[in-house]
C-alpha cells in the first residue's frame, strides 16, 4: 500500500513538469512586457532594461524554463508577485485558510444533504422523494453558481437583510457563499448517489439480504451504500479538490480573499507570475486529492485491497 | 428469377405492406422512437430550437437592437413596453436576451465542435495505436486534467486575451481532454469486434479503419457528451465574460449582462434575475436533452 502511495507521488513529478510546461508557454503568449510593467508606464527606457536584465527576461526562452522548473522543484520557487514583491507561495499559503473555509463548509453541507437525499431517491424510486430530488438536483446542476451567489444576495442580504453581501470576516458572512456553492456540489452527489444506489440495489446480493430477513435499514445503510460508495466518494473528492482551486465565480461575487479572487485579480492586473504560480500549485493540489481519492478506494472496497496485494504477490513470485 | 411464395412469406409480405410488422428499422431510428417518448428531453429540444432561431433571426424577433439605449427609460421595470425591463443604459432586456443567444449558442456549440475534432482524433489514434502512443497521449490528457477545466480555460484567456475567438479557443482546448477520453475508451470497446475485422481483412488502411469503421461506431458517447459538452461552454463562457475575460460590451451576452448588473442589485431585480434565468433554462435543456439522447442511444445506460 505505502509503495503504491509512493509511486503515484512519484508519477505526480512529470504530471507537474507537464502543468509547468503549458503554464509556461501559455505565459508566453500572454501580451505586454513584463519588466514595462513592473517598472510602471513612466519609466524611463534604461530603467526599464535594468529591470529586465535583472529578471533574466534577456536570457534564452529554454533557459528561462529550465530555470523556472528547477526553481520550483528545488527551492518552492514560484515566483514573486509583480504587484506586492511577495512570493506567490507565500501569498498562496496565507489565503488558503480562507479557501479552505468555504471548501469544507461547502462540501459538508453538499455531503449532508445530497447523499441522504439520493438514497432515498434510489430507496424509494418513482415516489414522490425521487421526484423531487431530481427537482432539486436538477435545478442546482443547470444553476450557474455566480447567478444563485448573485440571487441569494438580493433575497438574502438585499431584501431581507438578513446577511452580509461581501467579506470573509466571521460565520455570518459564511453562510451565503457557503451556500451558495454548497448547493450546486449537493445536486452533483445527490445526482451521482442516486445513480450508484439504483445500480447496486438490483443486484442478487441485496436480494439474498432482504431474503434472509434483515432490516431494511441495515440492507440499505450496510449492504447497499457500502457498495455503491466508490462513484460517491470519486465525484465528492473532484468536487472539493476543484473547490480548493477557488471556486473562482462564488469568490468574486461574494470579494471573499481566497485563492480564486487572487487568480482572477491576477488576471485582471496582468500579475504573470501570480497565474502561472497559482495554476501550477492548485495543479498540485488537484492531484493531490485525486490521489487520496485513489488509496481511499482500497478501504472502502476490499477487492481494491486485494488488487494491490495480488500484484505484489504476483511480483514475488516472479521474482 | 420470380420470387418464390409460399404462404408463410405471402402473410409476412401482406403484413409488411399493412405496416403491422416493421420492416427492421435502423438503430437511429430506434433510437429516435425512444427519444420520442421522452417527454422532458422533447420539450427541451424544443427550447432549445426557439433559442437556435433567436439566435438566427435577432433583428426580426426581438423588440429592440441590442444597443438601443433610451436614457430616459433607464432602470424601468418589467412592463408592457418593455416586458424584462431594461438596464442602466435603458437598454430593453429581452431584446438583449434574444440578441445574447446568438453568443452563447456560437460559444456553446462551436467550441464542442473544436474540442470534439482535436479529442476524437487524439482519442481514436490512442486507442487504434496503442502501446506507446496511447501512453504518450493519454499522459499528455493527464496533465490537462490535472488543471480543473474553470481554471484552465481562465489561464488561457487570459494569455489569449478576450474576444469570441480566444474564448472559443480557451473552452475548447479545456474540453478536448475530456472528449479524447471518452473516444478513447468507446473505440477500445469496438476495436475487437468482428467487423473491425472484416474490414481488416479486406485490406482497410489505418485511416478508412478508424474514420469509416470505429469512430462511426463510437457515435453515441459521442453525441452525448457534446451535448452536455455545449451545457457546460454555455456555462463557461458565461462565467469567463462574468468575469470580463470574454464577451466585451456593448454585444449582448447574458454572463456580461450579469456582471453588468451586479453593481444595480440594489432596487433592480430584474436586471439579474432574467439573464441568469436564461442561461439556467438553456443549460438545463442541454443537459435533459443530454440525458434523453444517452436513454435513447443507450438503454442499457438508463439511470
Amino acid at each position: 500500500m505505502l509503495k503504491y502511495v509512493v509511486k503515484r507521488l512519484v508519477l505526480l513529478i512529470p504530471v507537474l513538469i507537464g502543468v509547468v510546461t503549458i503554464v509556461f508557454i501559455l505565459n508566453q503568449l500572454m501580451p505586454g512586457d513584463p519588466a514595462r510593467m513592473m517598472a510602471g508606464d513612466g519609466a524611463p527606457e534604461e530603467a526599464v532594461e535594468a529591470l529586465r536584465e535583472e529578471m533574466g527576461l534577456n536570457r534564452p526562452l529554454i533557459v528561462q524554463y529550465i530555470d523556472y522548473i528547477v526553481g520550483i522543484f528545488t527551492r518552492g520557487d514560484l515566483g514573486t508577485s509583480y504587484k506586492t514583491g511577495a512570493p506567490v507561495l507565500t501569498e498562496v499559503i496565507e489565503r488558503m485558510p480562507t479557501t479552505l473555509i468555504l471548501a469544507g463548509i461547502s462540501t459538508l453541507i453538499a455531503v449532508g444533504i445530497g447523499i441522504p437525499l439520493g438514497i432515498a431517491a434510489a430507496t424509494w424510486q418513482n415516489t414522490f422523494i425521487d421526484y423531487f430530488s431530481s427537482c432539486v438536483s436538477f435545478i442546482g446542476v443547470s444553476m450557474p453558481n455566480f447567478w444563485q451567489g448573485l440571487m441569494n444576495i438580493l433575497l438574502f442580504s438585499v431584501y431581507l437583510g438578513w446577511f452580509p453581501s461581501s467579506g470573509f470576516y466571521g460565520p455570518e458572512y459564511w453562510i451565503l457563499p457557503c451556500l451558495t456553492v454548497g448547493t450546486s456540489t449537493m445536486a452533483t452527489i445527490t445526482r451521482t448517489t442516486r445513480s450508484s444506489m439504483l445500480e447496486v440495489i438490483r443486484q442478487d446480493y441485496i436480494r439474498t439480504a432482504r431474503a434472509k430477513g434483515m432490516s431494511e435499514y441495515n440492507v440499505i445503510v450496510k449492504h447497499a451504500l457500502g457498495n455503491a460508495l466508490i462513484p460517491i466518494v470519486t465525484i465528492v473528492g473532484l468536487e472539493f479538490g476543484s473547490l480548493l482551486g477557488g471556486a473562482v465565480l462564488t469568490e468574486t461575487v461574494f470579494a471573499i480573499p481566497g485563492i480564486g479572487k487572487y487568480m482572477v485579480d491576477a488576471i485582471t492586473n496582468r500579475n504573470y507570475p501570480v497565474i502561472m504560480g497559482g495554476v501550477v500549485i492548485l495543479a498540485f493540489i488537484f492531484s493531490v486529492c485525486n490521489l487520496v481519492i485513489d488509496v481511499l478506494y482500497a478501504y472502502i472496497d476490499p477487492r481494491m485491497k486485494s488488487q494491490y496485494k495480488t500484484k505484489k504477490k504476483k511480483k514475488e513470485a516472479e521474482e | 428469377m420470380a420470387k418464390m411464395m409460399t404462404p408463410a412469406i405471402e402473410k409476412v409480405e401482406k403484413a409488411r405492406a399493412n405496416k403491422k410488422i416493421s420492416s427492421g428499422i435502423s438503430p437511429t431510428i430506434a433510437a429516435w422512437h425512444r427519444l420520442r417518448r421522452n417527454k422532458a428531453a422533447m420539450i427541451s429540444g424544443a427550447i432549445i430550437l426557439v433559442f437556435v432561431v433567436f439566435a438566427i433571426f435577432p433583428s426580426q424577433i426581438a423588440p429592440y437592437g441590442f444597443d438601443d439605449q433610451n436614457y430616459s427609460a433607464a432602470f424601468t421595470p418589467p412592463c408592457s413596453e418593455y416586458p424584462l425591463g431594461t438596464d442602466n443604459l435603458g437598454r430593453d432586456i429581452l431584446s438583449r436576451i434574444i440578441w445574447g443567444s446568438r453568443m452563447s449558442l456560437i460559444i456553446g456549440i462551436v467550441s464542442v465542435v473544436i474540442g470534439l475534432l482535436f479529442g476524437c482524433v487524439i482519442g481514436a489514434v490512442a486507442a487504434f495505436y496503442g502501446g506507446k502512443v496511447d501512453e504518450v497521449l493519454m499522459r499528455i490528457m493527464d496533465v490537462f486534467l490535472a488543471i480543473p477545466n474553470m481554471l484552465l480555460a481562465l489561464a488561457i484567456a487570459a494569455s489569449l486575451g478576450t474576444g469570441l475567438g480566444n474564448m472559443l479557443l480557451a473552452i475548447a482546448i479545456s474540453n478536448v481532454p475530456r472528449f479524447a477520453r471518452i473516444v478513447r475508451s468507446s473505440v477500445l470497446a469496438n476495436k475487437g469486434m468482428e467487423f473491425v475485422e472484416a474490414a481488416t481483412a479486406i485490406g482497410a488502411s489505418n485511416s478508412r479503419l478508424i474514420f469509416r469503421h470505429l469512430l462511426p461506431n463510437s457515435l453515441a458517447p459521442i453525441i452525448v457528451q457534446g451535448t452536455l459538452g455545449i451545457a457546460s461552454g454555455i456555462l463557461c463562457a458565461c462565467g469567463l465574460s462574468f468575469l470580463g475575460l470574454g464577451i466585451q460590451p456593448p454585444t449582448a451576452e447574458w454572463g456580461m449582462m450579469l456582471s453588468s448588473a451586479r453593481q444595480y442589485i440594489r432596487g433592480n431585480w430584474w436586471m439579474v434575475t432574467f439573464p441568469g434565468l436564461t442561461i439556467m433554462l438553456n443549460i438545463g435543456c442541454f443537459n435533459l436533452l443530454g440525458d434523453g439522447l444517452r436513454d435513447a442511444l443507450d438503454p442499457r445506460l438508463k439511470d
